[in-house]
Formats: structure tokens, C-alpha cells, sequence
């Protein structure tokens, strides 16, 4: 075990998938001697040289149209998009044949590619860096849509992503990149790739979240706990496939349940969580499934950020509306009547 | 680099006039050898006949849909015979002509036409990619390709299709950009057939010609008659060896014309007259190099009747093959997403067989 951020066991991560096998290629903006923008490709040029670590021209649909060949044609690429924003030009390819080749071709040619993004906010940054796209993609028949949220998930999560047959869309939040954690890189431990994590067991509610708002849910679990409330925290992991197992399991168990998203609610990933919870653990219910989110706004410029954010606070206040006290939810019934 | 080195000629190349007699060919590209032309001609014959057959298909309810060539029987033919088996090719739509003549079952390349699957041809097995639809997307494609052939040590080249319209599309450029950048044996083909669904050329882009995209970004262009195959051919030749000999990639945009419509969807008398299409007639391709070749005194009759039975042999098969009705699996739906179902496909798969149990 050794205590890494999570740029760098990402770094680690694709050292080790270059050494191990020689398909695998690393390129995008700036990934080259500068190591990324955020230092993620750090020391790959120099060590594996141009070949396998490069810097593409500025063209993002290029960056994934270029890998789409490169997988067709037998090569394992890992490619970086600068930014959330910015891998919107590679939209068309990525909806139109990066999740939908295997499909198309019976099973003939499969695209085994990663696509980095980093994502998410909370780092002060400029309107276009900000962004949580992660639903775009999961909506995507055909994508997997990976994000950590510990070092130690995102080196394992990385290494199964870039092993797996299909395009793996894997999300960085990058305010969790300095964040350190204990890793087990080069050790191999069992596969989280398609499995959710409980990463603290309670028995009052759950609370489901993902990449960015791990540690807000942790965070908000710890301050319960200190008002004696016991709060079991899932990290889902893997968006694409997804964990409905661990998530049901844990509901059935608490009986409440608050999703906690960074993302704007409307139409997100949270509100597929809370609608499969529903249809699945209904007689289980206590109250009902809540969400915590970002407002449906356009991602907010850095002084505002921190009243955009879901943080700790707007989880318990969604914990005290989980009907503890056999009340109704008086929210939504006050909004109406105004 | 000088600039010079990359341009286009000023017209296009041509060594057959309309009229089927040869023209004094430029300078610096060979008349392919006489048995290629008379195999291009037997291809061309039997690729019309295809062609015609596959638009009739769909006035029988067998296709759900057919972008024709007819007219462009030279870029088709051409493009397919300047490859070796080893190559790839990255087609379109519009080309099923060319597929066809490079080998591909036209059951398979009509399967998606068809509506039976999305591509029914083995990619892999053929070395051509699916046929693409969203416009100018697979030239990047063919790009990464022919970079991934190049790291194999593979002495292939990558020909990619596209059309006039096409070119205007983002990720054309890009593809330049990136093959030029990589030095990746790339030919792009650009079949100008005049229209992009309705739009015309003029309407398209500004530039003197399609085939001028290509020195912005550093790559060889040329622009060739396009119905003239002898010309379409010996300049596809020129840019395949260029491409694998270490020289980068290279561009040639084919003037042509699409005689019939977008589709047979397509209602071309909303946006184009008669007396236009008309005036292409004059120009087919076929009708010039049979004139030319019987010319030289290299094609006789018998053999165009030879090539035009076999055409019809190849019609007949391909409306008997048409004729059965193609197998669909609903349960295949869901084996295709990923590698390996998720449990959610697994779980949306037994909803539809019990729904189709009742
Ligand atoms: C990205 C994209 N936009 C629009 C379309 C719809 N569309 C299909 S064919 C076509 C015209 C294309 O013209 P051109 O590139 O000249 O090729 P041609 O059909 O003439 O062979 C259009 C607009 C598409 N397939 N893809
Ligand atoms: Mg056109």
C-alpha cells in the first residue's frame, strides 16, 4: 500500500497498462511532454516515447474519430479530453459510432477504447470547465461510464476500464484529483469495474452518490453520526453497467434513501437511481426517494459555486425530510400552495 | 514544402474525351495496363446492373431504400481496382456498387438498405468498414486506420469515400488535418456528383475546386474527370502508390454526376432540370470507355456481350437471394451492446420474451 493522489494513481495506471501491453496508446491536448493539463500523463512521453504517449493537433471529434480507427484496426487507446466542455465537438463521434460499432457490426469489430474526461466542478474554475456531462453519456446505449472517487478505485477502475472489450467513458472529478488515498497499484485486488462500494455501513438511510459527492456524503454521514443517526454511504463506481444489486440490497436494508448528484437534477442520472430504487424496494419505503443535486442552471461562474454545490448541509436537510417523524414532506406540498 | 508540389491540376485530368477518343494525357501519370480497363469495363457493366436491379428492389418492397450511383460506374469501379485485397476501404451509403465489385455477397452489402441489420458484411474479413451514414465521420476513421496499419509495419493504404457535400462537414478537415499531421497512407476520394440531396455544388463552397481542401492542410490533390475511368483510374493508381510508398496522404476529387436521385425517395424535379441531366447522358462513363477501348481495337463485341450477360446472370442472383425474406432474432437486439449483456439488457431481454410468449 502506498498513499497516492488520484492524478497520480491515474498516472500509475496508464504507466502500467503502457508497460503491460504494447496495444495500448495514449494520446490527446497537451498529454504529451507537458503531461496534461492536469499532469495526468506526466513522464509517459519520456518513458515510453512518441509512439505511444502523443500530443494530437487541436480537433476533438478527431481525437476520437482517430482512436476509432486505431481500435479497429487492433490498438487499445486511452485518449484524453481536456476538459467536460470540450469533449462536446466529439459528440457526434462518440453517440454515433464510438457506442454504437459493436452493435452495428453484429459483434464483428469491437471498439476497445478509453475516453478521460475530466469532469465537475467545485475547483473555481471558468464557465466551459465546470461541466457535469456524465448524463449524456450514460443515456448512450452501448458506452460504459466509469467514475472514482477514491485513488485507489480510480488506478483499479482505470486498469479495467482500458482492459475491457468496449468503450469505457470514464469520468475524473477533478477537484477529488489531489484528494490521497491509500492504493494497492500493482496488487491486484478483486474487480470494482460494475460494482458499487459500501464504503460505510448505518442503518437509518442510505445515501447514493457518486465521483464528485462521495466525500459530500461522507462528509454528511459523519455529522449525523454525531447526532445519532447512522447513515450507509454507496459509491456507485460504475455508472454503466449499473450496481442495481448493492443499491437495492442497501435500501431494502435502511429503508430511506437520498441520491446525491453534482449534476443538475432534472432528467439525470439521480433521477434514474431514484426511479429504479422506487420501482424496486417500494414496499421497503419509508418515505420517498429523494435527490440531492445542482440546480437546473448553467454551471455558475466561481463566486457563486459554493450555493450551486450540493455540500454536506443540503444532505442533511434532505436526511430531516426522510420522515423520521411519520410527517409529510412539506417541500413540495408549500410550493404549491404558493 | 513548396506549394506547387501539392496543387491540383488547373482541369481535371483526362485522357478520354466524351466522344470515347483518347486526349494528350498530362504529364506524370501512365495509362493503366489494357487488361485492367477491360476488367474495369466488365466491372462497370455489371455494377450498373446492380445498380438498376437494387432500385428496382425497392419498387418491389425488397429495399427500403437505395441511393443509386448511376453515373459515377468510374469513381466506383476506379477506387475498388486501385486496391490491393489487403487494403482497407471506407465507403458510404452511395457505394454499394463498389462494394459489390470488390467481392462483398450483395446480399450482405444490401442488408442494411434492407433494414435487416445495421451491416451485414464482415468488416474484419473484407477490410471495408461499415458503410458510413453521418456525413464525412468515417474519413477520421480511416485515418486512424491507416496509422494503425503503419505501426503493424503493414504496407496498406486506407481509401476513404466521401462525397461533395461531405466535404464540408468538420470532420473532413480534421481528417486532413490529422493525416497529414500523422503522414498516415491515407488516399481521400471525393466522388463530386454535383448535388447533396438537393443542395448543389455552388451552394456547397466557394472553392475553385474540391480538390484546393487539401493544400491547406499540406496534403497532395488532384482533380480528375471523373467520368473518364482510364483517367479516374491512372490518377487513383498515382495517389495508392504515393500513399504506400512513405509519401503521406493524398487527396482526388472525381467530377462526376449522380444521374439518378438522392434515393429513390428523392424527388430530383424539385430542384434540378431536365435539360442538366440530360447533357450528363452525353458524358457517361460506361458508353466512353467502351467507345475508347473498341477504339484501340482491345473490345470486341463478343466480349461486350459477354460482360453484359454476365451482368444479367449476376441481376438474376441477386433478385433470387433478395427474394427471401431476411431472418431477424429479436434476442439479438440485445447481444450486440456490449461484449457481455449488463444485467439491466439481461433483465429488458426476458421482458421482451415474455411479451412475446403471450
Ligand atoms: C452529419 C450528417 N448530416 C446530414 C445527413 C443527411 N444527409 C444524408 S446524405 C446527405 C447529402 C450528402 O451529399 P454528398 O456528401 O454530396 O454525398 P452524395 O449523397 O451526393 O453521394 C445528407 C445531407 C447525414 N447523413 N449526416
Ligand atoms: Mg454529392
Amino acid at each position: 500500500m502506498t498513499t497516492l493522489s488520484m492524478a497520480q494513481a491515474l498516472n500509475a495506471a496508464l504507466r502500467d497498462a503502457l508497460r503491460e501491453d504494447e496495444r495500448v496508446l495514449v494520446f490527446g491536448e497537451d498529454v504529451g511532454p507537458l503531461g496534461g493539463v492536469f499532469r495526468i500523463t506526466d513522464g509517459l512521453t519520456k518513458e515510453f516515447g512518441e509512439e505511444r504517449c502523443f500530443d494530437t493537433p487541436l480537433a476533438e471529434a478527431g481525437i476520437v474519430g482517430l482512436a476509432v480507427g486505431l481500435a479497429m484496426g487492433g490498438f487499445r487507446p486511452v485518449i484524453e479530453m481536456q476538459f467536460d466542455a470540450f469533449a462536446y465537438p466529439a459528440f457526434e463521434q462518440i453517440a454515433s459510432h464510438v457506442a454504437k460499432l459493436r452493435n452495428r457490426t453484429r459483434g464483428r469489430l469491437s471498439l476497445p477504447m478509453v475516453i478521460r474526461i475530466p469532469y465537475a466542478g467545485g475547483i473555481g474554475g471558468v464557465e466551459h470547465h465546470c461541466d457535469s456531462s456524465e448524463a449524456y453519456y450514460a443515456h448512450t446505449p452501448g458506452l460504459k461510464v466509469v467514475t472514482p472517487a477514491t485513488a485507489d478505485d480510480a488506478y483499479w477502475l482505470l486498469r479495467d476500464a482500458i482492459a475491457d472489450p468496449d468503450p469505457v467513458i470514464f469520468m475524473e472529478p477533478k477537484r477529488l484529483y489531489w484528494s490521497k488515498g491509500e492504493t494497492s497499484a500493482g496488487d491486484r485486488r478483486a474487480a470494482g469495474f460494475g460494482r458499487a462500494a459500501v464504503l460505510r455501513e448505518g442503518g437509518d438511510a442510505t445515501l447514493v452518490a457518486y465521483g464528485p459527492t462521495v466525500p459530500v456524503a461522507l462528509e454528511a454521514a459523519e455529522a449525523a453520526a454525531r447526532e445519532g443517526r447512522d447513515l450507509e454511504v454507496v459509491d456507485l463506481r460504475t455508472i454503466v453497467p449499473f450496481d442495481d444489486a448493492t443499491v437495492v440490497a442497501s435500501v431494502r436494508k435502511t429503508g430511506r434513501c437520498v441520491v446525491i448528484q453534482e449534476a443538475q437534477g432534472f432528467a439525470g442520472v439521480g433521477a434514474e437511481i431514484a426511479a429504479r430504487v422506487q420501482e424496486r424496494c417500494f414496499h421497503s419505503l419509508a418515505a420517498p426517494v429523494l435527490r440531492v443535486t445542482g440546480f437546473d442552471i448553467p454551471y455558475p461562474p466561481p463566486i457563486l459555486e459554493h450555493s450551486h454545490l450540493p455540500d454536506a448541509d443540503r444532505v442533511l436537510d434532505a436526511v430531516d425530510r426522510l420522515q423520521f417523524d411519520d410527517e409529510p414532506d412539506l417541500l413540495h406540498l408549500a410550493g404549491e400552495a404558493s | 514544402m513548396s506549394v506547387d508540389v501539392l496543387l491540383p491540376s488547373p482541369v481535371p485530368v483526362r485522357f478520354v474525351a466524351e466522344d470515347g477518343t483518347a486526349v494528350q494525357p498530362p504529364t506524370g501519370y501512365q495509362v493503366p495496363e489494357e487488361e485492367r480497363l477491360l476488367e474495369a469495363f466488365r466491372r462497370m457493366v455489371v455494377g450498373r446492373r446492380f445498380d438498376r436491379q437494387a432500385t428496382a428492389l425497392t419498387k418491389q418492397g425488397r429495399l427500403a431504400v437505395y441511393p443509386s450511383s448511376r453515373g459515377q460506374e468510374a469513381c466506383q469501379i476506379a477506387g475498388v481496382l486501385a486496391l490491393r485485397e489487403d487494403d482497407w476501404l471506407f465507403p458510404t451509403y452511395r457505394d454499394s456498387v463498389a462494394l459489390v465489385s470488390r467481392g462483398l455477397d450483395p446480399v450482405e452489402v444490401l442488408t442494411l438498405l434492407r433494414g435487416g441489420w445495421h451491416c451485414g458484411y464482415d468488416p474484419a474479413a473484407t477490410r471495408v468498414a461499415p458503410q458510413c451514414t453521418p456525413l464525412a465521420t468515417q474519413t477520421i476513421h480511416a485515418v486512424g486506420m491507416a496509422d494503425a496499419l503503419r505501426r503493424k509495419g503493414e504496407d496498406g493504404v486506407v481509401m476513404a469515400f466521401i462525397g461533395d457535400g461531405g466535404t464540408s462537414e468538420g470532420d473532413f478537415h480534421e481528417a486532413l488535418n490529422y493525416a497529414a499531421v500523422l503522414h498516415a497512407p491515407v488516399v481521400f476520394f471525393v466522388q463530386n456528383n454535383k448535388y447533396a440531396i438537393s443542395v448543389p455544388l455552388a451552394k456547397q463552397s466557394a472553392a475553385p475546386a474540391l480538390a484546393y481542401k487539401g493544400i491547406g492542410y499540406g496534403i497532395r490533390s488532384e482533380q480528375v474527370d471523373g467520368n473518364d475511368l482510364v483517367a479516374v483510374l491512372s490518377v487513383l493508381d498515382a495517389a495508392v502508390e504515393h500513399a504506400r510508398t512513405g509519401g503521406g496522404p493524398f487527396l482526388v476529387e472525381a467530377h462526376t454526376y449522380r444521374m439518378d436521385p438522392h434515393t429513390n425517395a428523392d424527388d430530383a424535379s424539385r430542384y434540378r432540370e431536365k435539360q442538366e441531366v440530360e447533357q450528363w447522358e452525353a458524358a457517361d462513363p460506361l458508353a466512353r470507355l467502351e467507345t475508347y477501348l473498341r477504339g484501340r481495337g482491345v473490345l470486341g463485341a463478343d466480349a461486350v456481350e459477354a460482360a453484359h450477360e454476365a451482368a444479367e446472370k449476376f441481376a438474376a442472383r441477386v433478385r433470387e437471394d433478395m427474394n427471401a425474406d431476411p431472418e431477424a432474432d429479436p434476442y439479438e437486439l440485445f447481444e450486440h451492446v456490449f461484449a457481455e449483456a449488463t444485467p439491466q439488457l439481461r433483465e429488458q431481454r426476458a421482458l421482451l420474451a415474455s411479451e412475446l410468449e403471450d
